[in-house]
């Protein structure tokens, strides 16, 4: 009973150091899956921020992205498959008697592409649509719910957003939230034509957005985009970028560290409780020597030597602490799979910490134990059999 | 003329308590041939617990020579000495100190799991068992401590001294936990052990178990005052049958 109360602290250290592991790993990977499924492969580019007679300026006020530019990477890069410039507008969107505020984004038909998205119904819009600057658009899952409520199809119905008439040519398949909690799906794609002369009367493009061929080659393109880009703005070399250029593999990273710092943050809490528990072992292992102390004298008195004595006890502490661990680990898996059947929050367990966990228990029951088993190795026999 | 077991030439030993010295052991000499039933006697303060401290190879005189089984333990270490202890020495003690929760036969086998000789599990199984054999005990293989007697207890205590068949067996107080009856069982025994030809130095205050040996060695003050061979042995088998039946 006492030597299971002594567990408990290397129990639950272990436990909660698989769990917040497992939660870490697993909330880390969640961002990966969700920032890949947004298209690994992309890389935007944005209008850089600029200081104009000493004030620095908003990035939508920059005007430093041009249709020429996304001509220019269309054309002159060798490691994109896709580029789509994108502006976008926020608005009221109407459809009879039912409205819903939303965003437009003005994009060119590799859109979909690049964020390796695909349409529920309907077509995409063409580059035919995209010269003409035609009145279509694409329009996401919520915006079709908001809409359209009584479950008729909203292909070929015309929408009115900020008062422009689009004619509905295809519904996006749901993409569900973003890992920043943005809706994905709450979205009409139009031909960025449509949206530059119709809805914004602007010609400078908010940014843009291509894909790399592969993962590997992202940051090569990023490489290429700001030579090319830099060559086309005339800047010297002392200038700065007046562009930013993003890849999603940068994103990730951000991202990750942050989770990452979380999950140091967890296993540092759950490390102090595996501390206490080998404080606990210690404590017990030296209540443990002097209630046996006669005992002691009498392994010495037959014929043990010191280090007989020392590596019973040694054992006897490893033993309790992988005990400990052995339960412990079961217990986190437990725990994880409870947290992520019950409370749906995705985990991960990984192998390592499983080893890790369990070395570290062997560890504390040599570190906290050996004091004690020292003490007990050099115990005088004649003493140690009188003691009372 | 037959072998010598123990040998001691001006054996000292004393403490330093405080400022204090005191000297246990003034300076004695004796010596034990294989075969004897010898009694050491003295009263509390004799010097006997040290004497059997140092016999017994937990502590070492400061000066004198002590040799047992042809060894002079005076220059062995810590390690050697416990090596002495486990192949040479079968103890056995007042309050029997047998592991709790721990079978009789498992702790008849402890000195030999000290053992520097490589035996296997059952080797050591067999040894164990023999020796519960020699105190009749064989019957109780499993029964731990507190399922026996103090006498049967005792007795285990004796098997376990038996079972790495040392060249001595230094019984301290051995019979002092035990009523009369159950006294004079084990002085049997030893008798019995003693007829097999195991040397026993038998360490007690208790003045009638000088009677059922063949030599006896008085201590007082650090010195040797008395050292006879009792030519009228008596036996322990033959007193036990003389005592009064009890009634329960």
């Amino acid at each position: 009973m006492r030597t299971f109360l002594t567990m408990l602290g290397i129990i639950i250290g272990v436990a909660s150091v698989i769990a917040m592991l497992a939660i870490g790993e697993g909330s880390k990977e969640s961002i990966k899956t969700q920032i890949s499924s947004m298209g690994s492969n992309m890389i935007t580019i944005r209008p850089g921020t600029d200081v104009r007679g000493g004030v620095r300026l908003e990035r939508s006020a920059m005007e430093t992205l041009t249709l020429n530019d996304y001509k220019a990477i269309e054309k002159e890069t060798k490691l994109l498959t896709s580029v789509s410039p994108m502006v976008n507008s926020g608005g009221q969107s109407i459809y009879g008697a039912n409205n819903w505020p939303t965003s437009v984004y003005g994009v060119a038909p590799e859109y979909l592409k690049i964020k390796i998205w695909d349409l529920a119904e309907g077509s995409n819009f063409t580059d035919k649509e995209v010269s003409s600057a035609a009145k279509v658009a694409v329009i996401g899952q919520t915006v079709a719910e908001n809409l359209f409520k009584d479950g008729e199809s909203p292909i070929g119905k015309m929408i009115r957003f900020n008062s422009i008439p689009l004619k509905i040519i295809g519904v996006l398949e749901s993409k569900g939230e973003s890992t920043f909690g943005q809706d994905q799906d709450d979205v009409i794609l139009a031909p960025y034509t449509t949206v530059q002369k119709r809805i914004l009367a602007i010609t400078h493009l908010e940014s843009i957005v291509v894909s790399s061929i592969s993962e590997e080659e992202a940051p090569n393109a990023v490489i290429e985009i700001t030579a090319l880009l830099r060559k086309n703005h005339k800047l010297t070399t002392n200038e700065e970028d007046d562009f930013h250029v993003i890849s999603m593999e940068e994103m990730i990273k951000t991202f990750s560290s942050t989770s990452e710092m979380l999950t140091v943050l967890l296993v540092a809490i759950a490390s102090i409780s595996l501390l206490v528990g080998g404080i606990g072992i210690m404590n017990i292992m030296y209540v443990s020597v002097k209630e046996r102390t006669r005992e002691i004298g009498l392994r010495m008195a037959v014929g043990g030597q010191g280090s007989d004595i020392l590596l019973q006890f040694l054992i006897e502490a490893m033993l309790i602490s992988i005990t400990g661990g052995l339960i412990g680990v079961s217990l986190g898996l437990g725990a994880t799979l409870f947290i992520e059947n019950v409370l749906h929050w995705p985990t991960s367990v990984t192998s390592s910490s499983i080893v890790i966990s369990f070395v570290v228990c062997a560890i504390t029951g040599i570190f906290f134990g050996w004091y004690p088993a020292k003490k007990a190795s050099t115990l005088d026999p004649i003493t140690a059999l009188r003691y009372e | 003329m037959s072998k010598t077991i123990i040998k001691i030439e001006d054996l000292k030993r004393s403490f330093t308590m405080g400022e204090e010295t005191v000297h246990a052991l003034k300076g004695i000499s004796f010596s034990i041939q294989e075969g004897e039933f010898v009694t050491i006697m003295g009263t509390s303060g004799s010097g006997k617990s040290t004497l059997l401290n140092v016999l017994g190879c937990l502590d070492q005189p400061n000066s004198g020579v002590y040799q047992i089984d042809g060894v002079s333990i005076k220059e062995l270490t810590k390690n050697e000495l416990a090596r002495i202890r486990n192949e040479k020495i079968g103890f056995i003690f007042q309050s029997y100190n047998l592991l709790a929760r721990t079978t009789a036969i498992e702790n008849v086998e402890l000195p030999l799991l000290y053992s520097t000789k490589t035996l296997t599990a059952e080797e050591i199984h067999d040894k164990a068992f023999k020796a519960l054999e020699q105190v009749n005990l064989s019957d109780r293989l499993d029964h731990t401590p507190s399922q026996l007697s103090g006498g049967q207890q005792q007795r285990v205590a004796i098997a376990r001294s038996l079972v790495n068949e040392p060249v001595v067996i230094l019984a301290d107080e051995a019979t002092g936990n035990l009523d009369t009856r159950t006294s004079y069982e084990i002085m049997a025994l030893f008798q019995e052990l003693n007829k097999q030809g195991k040397t026993i130095l038998f360490v007690t205050h208790e003045p009638d178990i000088a009677t059922f040996t063949g030599r006896t060695i008085v201590l007082k003050d650090g010195h040797i005052i008395q050292d006879y061979i009792n030519n009228n042995v008596q036996s322990a088998a033959e007193a036990l049958l003389a005592l009064p039946i009890e009634e329960d």
